[in-house]
């Protein structure tokens, strides 16, 4: 058994429960939109220390850091890019001392989110390029404290690959999600199954897979079940967003309740995740019922996706491509050798 | 059938722009190139090359985007063999006077890097016959403002993919609205994280899904737009 805190954690618990928003907490706290968040980590310590404190209160056993966006490529946005390291050290020691001080173990999960650009060859990023700017930033979340690297939100394969090479290269371990949010497949056209058999494929598979963000909790159910078909036997993430964004007198606020996010968690636990959580729009006050709801009711069997859809809302698209009931692919008239 | 060599110039004008629907679909560059130049060595107009063979070609790989059968990648590689064919039509169409059908300026809000809708945005508007400035990322009010000023589009385009950048789309509405510009464009916003609901409420003119839906939006409002002078 590895000795990092998360794979303790879970070779004790049935479940754990990760946190909640990093963006919609902030913007509540007075970030104005096209600022980099991560700056905060900065010029705003204690409103980070207030958000990870927030999880932390609402029983999350695993927090994100502001790191999300602290990699070169996105920093350059700012004229940061020649701050990476530092943003991201400090992103990580302001979440080491609050779960130092929890009091019970909580993990630092340093988040590290996509690099917004396109591989070759419809793009300009190479392997080598990817990974060197995930190793940059996950260099300064190790110096600052993160337990594990978390990898989310990517939608290519090679991107998944090389963050992964960027935790070898660390010596950190690492979990990695993705969002799936065209047609139950990410925006790369990948499957709930594929990045199941991707993660076999790697020589240092990550601690724990799945989903985050996303379309609603129901296409995220959705995945994950996938990954559960599928027969995988490496724990699953499971991080959907509270709902879907509406927009209230200048702010963006998500129409999913505490009491749909419960039901939520205790689906995705029934469905055999062991890391429940939720992405944008779930404050505080989700975690608090996901955490009450996780403790005090009893297990079910895997529910099925008509349990899903009556519970959490119908899906995005008729299929996620992992059923052959997809529409057709397009009939050619004759093939090209 | 995989081992028949498909010889482009051999085919009747009819299943050769058929074939370029195929070869579109599958992303094939030179194909685009070689039928583009066939056609017009034919006698065909730029404009009805265009038309039936490219902008009919990437109706379908759009309306299999937004069906879910293509993804990203896809699409990616169908636009760029369009562009391919549209870069030996441009210069072509430009002596030929050909029909536009309108001109966008369109861009990733500022905050925002990424790219990817709205470059699919643009190219699929560009295969539409739209003349399409694209401004790139992290874009200011100000440098939309300038862009306005300076192109005189018919069409706003803005594209955000994180809730953190999206509300930015207001203050640039805001912003025209302020300066009595906003009834002057229609305005699109597009990205991920964004619905139907949201555009109404940051006062867009329409909110497009994907690519596929810019396109078909684009169109009818300038159709209503032609009408309404017109009218």
């Amino acid at each position: 058994m590895a000795d990092n805190a998360l794979s303790k954690l879970l070779s004790t618990h049935d479940w754990l429960m990760a946190d909640g928003a990093t963006g919609t907490n902030l913007f509540n706290m007075g970030l104005s939109s096209g600022e980099p968040p991560e700056m905060w980590n900065i010029d705003k310590p204690d409103n980070i220390r207030k958000l990870y404190k927030g999880a932390v209160d609402a029983g999350s056993d695993i927090f994100l850091t502001n790191s999300f966006g602290g990699n070169a490529s996105r920093m350059k946005l700012h004229g940061l890019q020649g701050r990476v390291r530092e943003i991201n050290r400090v992103a990580a020691s302001l979440g080491r001392e609050i779960a130092d001080a929890a009091g019970r173990t909580v993990v630092v999960a340093g988040s590290v989110g996509p690099t917004g650009e396109i591989f070759e060859p419809m793009g300009t990023l190479t392997h080598t390029s990817a990974v060197e700017m995930f190793h940059e930033q996950a260099e300064g979340l190790k110096e600052g404290g993160a337990d594990v690297l978390w990898v989310e939100t990517i939608s290519a394969a090679e991107e998944y690959i090389a963050a992964a090479e960027a935790a070898r290269l660390a010596g950190m371990p690492w979990c990695g999600t993705m969002s799936f949010d065209t047609a139950g497949r990410t925006m790369m056209g990948l499957t709930s199954a594929q990045l199941a058999d991707l993660v076999e494929t790697l020589p240092n598979p990550p601690i724990a897979f799945g989903a985050n963000c996303g379309v609603g909790a129901s296409d995220l159910m959705r995945t994950v079940l996938g990954f559960a078909a599928h027969g995988s036997s490496r724990p699953f993430i499971a991080k959907g967003n509270a709902g879907i964004p509406k927009y209230h007198n200048g702010h963006i606020h998500y129409d999913g309740t505490p009491e749909l996010m419960a039901e939520y968690a205790i689906l995705a636990r029934d469905a055999g995740v062991r890391i429940i959580g939720g992405c944008c729009g779930t404050m505080p006050e989700h975690l608090r019922a996901m955490r009450d709801a996780l403790e005090t009711r009893p297990t079910g069997p895997r529910p099925t996706l008509e349990n899903v859809a009556a519970q959490l809302g119908g899906f995005s698209s008729t299929s996620d491509g992992t059923d052959g009931a997809g529409p057709a692919p397009r009939e050619r008239r004759g093939r090209r050798g | 059938m995989a081992d028949d060599e498909i010889i482009l110039a051999d085919l009747s004008d009819d299943e050769l722009v058929l074939q370029m629907h195929d070869d579109l679909y599958d992303g094939l560059k030179e194909e685009i190139e070689e039928g583009v130049n066939i056609l017009i060595a034919r006698g065909w107009t730029p404009y009805d090359t265009l038309t039936k063979a490219l902008v009919a070609g990437m109706t379908i790989v759009g309306a299999d985007f937004r069906d879910g059968i293509l993804f990203v990648p896809e699409v990616l590689l169908a636009a760029n063999a369009m562009k391919a064919g549209m870069f030996i039509l441009k210069p072509l169409l430009a002596e030929t006077g050909a029909p536009r059908m309108g001109r966008m300026v369109i861009g990733t809000v500022k905050g925002d890097i990424h790219d990817i809708g709205k470059n699919l945005v643009a190219m699929m508007m560009e295969g539409a016959g739209f003349e399409v400035r694209d401004l790139g990322i992290n874009n200011s009010v100000e440098k939309y403002l300038e862009a306005l000023d300076l192109d005189k589009p018919d069409i706003l385009g803005m594209s955000a993919l994180l809730t953190t950048t999206m509300p930015y789309m207001k203050v640039v509405i805001d912003t025209m609205k302020e300066k009595g510009l906003r009834d002057d464009y229609i305005v699109l916003v597009g990205g991920a994280p964004l619905n139907e609901e949201f555009s109404k409420a940051i006062g867009a003119d329409a909110y497009c899904r994907d690519a596929a839906v810019a396109v078909e939006t684009a169109k009818a409002y300038m159709l209503r737009k032609h009408n309404a002078i017109s009218a």
